[in-house]
């Protein structure tokens, strides 16, 4: 489809990239929360890409699709507390599994890629509108 | 073949397969995060030469009398190739992101190129219809 297809595949990646980033400040957020069992603890969220063919006669002009949103496995750390309203018979509360040095460079590894695809797209504009002014 | 085409020679063929190739970096580019993505390219000197000698996939319009102008329509092919990593990725993505900036903007500016080129031909009929 040629230029006008970029619109789709940069497009598909900046919101694709603007998830991840919201699921990055969701666990920048909450890496202080705590709970009272480790069920309830949070856990730290992470965004999986798949590439997403928008016609099946063009196979090399792929856009992303979020595939869905998966759980940290790591361990849930635990944290002697007794006078936090939220701590276990015990006087332990559950802090959550995000590891902040991870998230910010998770962060700026999808700040960098928006900021890639924008570029992408304005070119792709910039391209467009230099066609259509053809022979003027 | 019509004194437009002939005017025109290379470089519609060549803008066309170019505005295909920006798609494909795009994509990649788009891609530089998907896990088992594989980057992908095109041979564009072959597939120029394939639409210039008329070997392509081009669908051509057809000509029921002698003195109907041929008309190729724009579709052509491309075909696509694998890129070779330069250096293997955990996740099995082979995207390397400056790379693939590097030839996208490298592909924008040839793109413009044959646009300046076409520019130049319409602008030289222009004058020659006008004879002014």
């Amino acid at each position: 489809m040629g230029l006008l297809a970029n619109f789709q595949i940069s497009g598909s990646a900046i919101s694709a990239q603007s998830m991840r980033l919201n699921t990055t400040a969701s666990n920048m957020a909450n890496a202080e929360t705590v709970a009272s069992s480790e069920q309830e603890a949070y856990r730290a969220r992470e965004t999986v890409f798949q590439s997403y063919l928008y016609d099946k006669a063009r196979p090399a002009e792929a856009g992303v699709a979020m595939l869905g949103v998966v759980e940290s496995a790591a361990a849930i750390r635990t944290q002697y507390d007794p006078e936090n309203p939220l701590a276990n018979e015990q006087g332990y509360v559950f802090t959550s599994n995000v590891d902040t040095v991870e998230e910010m460079v998770n962060m700026l590894s999808s700040s960098r890629s928006y900021q890639n695809n924008v570029e992408v797209l304005n070119t792709s504009k910039e391209l467009m509108v230099r066609t259509l002014s053809l022979g003027n | 073949m019509s004194i437009i085409d002939r005017a025109f020679s290379i470089h519609d063929d060549a803008m066309i397969l170019r505005s295909h190739r920006t798609s494909i970096l795009a994509a990649n580019i788009a891609n530089a995060d998907t896990p088992d993505y594989k980057a992908r390219d095109m041979d564009f000197s072959s597939m120029l030469k394939q639409a210039a000698t008329g070997q392509g996939n081009k669908l051509n319009m057809a000509r029921t009398n002698e003195s109907h102008l041929s008309a190729g329509s724009a579709h052509i092919d491309p075909d696509i190739k694998y890129r070779n990593p330069l250096h293997a990725s955990l996740d099995g993505n082979t995207v390397d992101s400056h790379v693939e900036q590097a030839k996208f903007s490298e592909n924008a500016v040839q793109y413009q190129t044959s646009l300046t080129m076409l520019n130049g031909k319409i602008r030289g009929l222009n004058l020659a219809i006008k004879g002014q």
